[in-house]
């Protein structure tokens, strides 16, 4: 008798693809939302091995908040052209001006809460009734309580406390005109998971996973580049220094790590190494208050 | 390396949060950003020690209405395995949450304070275990440290808990004496139970064979979506996307399409775009076939040698998940793996009590939490097995036809 075993790496991607199949099969007009970053990069991979040798039956969708690193929009253009898949871009920028929405302010003045308006925004333009998206459990304890098939009010916004029960491999996607579902095809992935594909698949990535060099500045132990985007102070030191980055969201809200792996073996050994959280070291954002992430989503954020 | 998932069932009465704690912090899965998070915490309950129990903490919605949001899942590895843990409340109260944790396990965690012994609860997180037929049953007797890590006293629930087994029909329990709060026995060994001579909790959970108890034999191949490029190089292409829930495809197999009945030969099995030679659950895979057959979502490929049910008249073992009641005469959709059919829940046999199972028969009502034993019509055929003999296709939920929420979880007979 063969050997019927397979690798967690392998037994991840089946449950990954099984579900990209059944988003493709529940829904009319699904997206998949795409920003450059590892997690939606490998949702990619995922997107193009669950449907081969067809094409990937739904678009590509960046919100883009116009704070994003250059290296990733480069990176996005690139490999949606690869894929064949529609890439349909939304701009933060126009939400703000058409709503009259106001700027956030302030030394690092993120976007990133405003991109739930640019999304729901977008999830009407094109009647989309899922949006596959690159979360994961493990990232923060508001995600770890969330379904693969997340239901979304008219207004985008996850009730906890309406959860639908979700068993084996069943998944539930039914809802009304109005609603919407954000599916997490790698809720079960941990960030070494991610990391171990991208190696196994030879997955290319954008530059600045890498260690480069760079001018930052130091705001309460996290490196932030510099950029037009966050305000310079008088006692702010600006330092060149090594680095890379373990997340990739906007410039204003994620922080860089010092390194100099220029592999993704590097990385691997480095983030076996670290004591440091992903999200603990690398994004701005959560640190505002302990339930930020609970309730940037119950306001349709991702 | 590979995969377990597995639940714990307890209450924080027992212990089970820092059971889970423990085992986190015991194998270094806990970074030092989210250890100063809990020791803030901390510092407002006992002195010195962090309470490991924290770090299965909940939401802000949870914290203020003193509710529990059904099921949190944890991660950890080790240089073995990948462990994903369902962490579930075990109360009555929480029956729906624990039966959902409890469909995608492989291994249970059953957690007896010492000096409870065998409880009501115990006997409740059995019986879910062996409805939902998880494999592995792993009974920690926690809080030794509090008998004194009394051998008579693990001796006598071991002795307990087997009787109670027997009558279950549980198969494989392991037992193991622990304290969680010590951390005796769950990553290491401590000294302080040398009549003990069995293995620690981690190392049991990165040996068991989890392989074993996949159905190699019965092929089930539910088809989720057609692939058919229609590009000029593909121009015939049609390739039905599936995941092998039990058994083993490959090419030359007589297949029969069901609930139709058709019988096709297996052109091609694909994985990713390349031809493998077999594929075999739980791998996600393509398989074309050599006629020329109309194929659609919710349809299922299985080899001649084993046929599962089809039909429209079913029994079923449900777990109740709604807060409004269900009545017998209500009609729901059904959902088998990718099939979605309407449904009437014609009679509610009976009624099972989770803490005894005893029957309680002439019933009219079902309520949140409840298990019950139904009989179902269906308005097409449906392809399922019977739970209890190939678990991978025999799950289905009920759906709400205009809430569209998922009301009920049901174990096929």
């Amino acid at each position: 008798m063969p050997q019927y075993k397979l690798d967690y790496l392998d037994l991840l991607e089946a449950e990954s693809i099984h579900i990209m199949r059944e988003v493709a099969g529940q829904f009319d007009r699904p997206a998949l939302l795409f920003s450059g970053g590892k997690d939606s990069i490998t949702l990619v991979q995922l997107a193009l091995k669950a449907f081969k040798p067809g094409k990937i039956p739904f678009p590509l969708v960046h919100i883009d908040t116009g704070h994003n690193f250059p290296e990733a929009l480069e990176y996005r253009d690139r490999v949606a052209a690869q894929t064949g898949a529609k890439l349909i871009v939304r701009k933060v920028e126009d939400t703000i001006r058409a709503r009259g929405l106001k700027e956030p302010i302030g030394k690092f003045a993120s976007r990133n809460a405003l991109q739930s308006y640019t999304l729901l925004d977008t999830i009407e333009e094109f009647g989309f009734d899922a949006c596959i998206g690159g979360a994961r459990r493990d990232e923060e304890k508001a995600r770890a309580k969330e379904r693969i098939f997340s239901v979304r009010d008219e207004f985008g916004q996850w009730d906890p406390k309406k959860q639908r029960p979700e068993l084996w491999n069943l998944y539930n996607g039914m809802i009304a005109k109005g609603e919407n579902v954000r599916v997490f095809p790698i809720s079960n992935w941990v960030e070494l998971d991610v990391w171990n594909y991208i190696k196994r698949e030879g997955i290319e990535l954008p530059s600045i996973y890498f260690t480069h060099e760079r001018e930052v500045i130091v705001h309460q132990e996290h490196l932030v580049a510099l950029s037009p985007f966050i305000r310079l102070d008088e006692d702010d030191v600006i330092l060149k220094k090594n680095v890379r980055y373990r997340t990739v969201g906007d410039m204003t809200c994620t922080a860089a790590v010092e390194s100099t792996a220029s592999s993704i073996d590097d990385i691997i050994a480095e983030i076996n190494k670290t004591n440091i959280s992903e999200r603990g070291e690398t994004r701005i954002d959560d640190q505002v208050s302990e339930a930020a992430m609970e309730d940037r989503k119950k306001n349709g954020y991702f | 390396m590979d995969l377990l998932r597995f639940i714990t069932a307890g209450s924080v009465d027992d212990g089970k949060s820092t059971l889970i704690g423990r085992l986190l912090y015991d194998t270094d899965s806990i970074k030092v950003d989210q250890l100063e998070t809990i020791q803030k915490q901390s510092k407002n309950k006992s002195e010195g020690e962090i309470d490991l129990a924290l770090f299965t903490d909940g939401l802000r919605a949870e914290r203020e209405q003193g509710i529990t949001i059904d099921v949190a899942y944890k991660y950890f590895s080790t240089t073995k395995r990948k462990f994903i843990i369902a962490d579930a409340p075990g109360h009555i109260q929480y029956t729906r949450n624990m039966v959902t944790g409890a469909s995608n396990s492989d291994l249970i965690i059953i957690l007896i304070d010492a000096r409870q012994g065998v409880v009501e609860q115990t006997r409740r997180h059995t019986i879910i275990a062996s409805l939902l037929q998880i494999p592995h049953v792993v009974v920690t007797i926690n809080k030794m440290d509090m008998v004194d890590y009394s051998e008579e006293v693990y001796n006598s629930i071991v002795a307990d808990y087997f009787k109670m087994a027997e009558m279950l029909h549980i198969k494989d329990v392991t037992f193991i004496p622990i304290s969680a709060l010590k951390g005796d026995n769950i990553v290491n060994t401590a000294g302080n139970t040398p009549w003990y001579q069995g293995e620690t909790l981690l190392q049991h959970l990165e040996t068991i064979n989890i392989v074993k108890y996949i159905n190699f034999s019965e092929s089930r191949f539910p088809v989720q979506f057609v692939i058919r490029p229609q590009s000029d190089d593909l121009h015939d292409y049609r390739g039905y996307a599936g995941k092998v829930l039990s058994g083993t495809y490959k090419k030359g197999d007589v297949v029969t399409i069901l609930p139709d009945g058709i019988e096709s030969v297996i052109e091609a099995v694909e994985i990713h775009g390349k031809e493998v030679e077999e594929a075999f659950a739980p791998q996600s895979a393509v398989i074309r076939l050599k006629d020329d057959i109309d194929i659609n979502r919710g349809d299922v490929i299985v080899t001649k040698n084993s046929q599962p049910k089809v039909s429209q008249d079913l029994e079923a073992t449900l777990c109740w998940m709604d807060n409004k009641p269900l009545t017998a005469g209500n009609k729901y959709l059904l959902q088998v793996q990718s099939r979605r059919v309407r449904c009437v829940v014609k009679e509610i046999n009976y009624k099972l009590d989770v803490n005894t199972l005893e029957k309680h028969e002439n019933i009219s009502q079902a309520s949140l939490n409840d298990v019950v034993h139904v009989t179902i019509k269906t308005a097409s055929p449906i392809v399922y097995d019977n739970y209890n003999a190939l678990r991978a296709n025999g799950g289905a939920i009920l759906i709400d036809e205009t809430a569209h929420t998922t009301v009920a979880g049901c174990m096929l007979i």
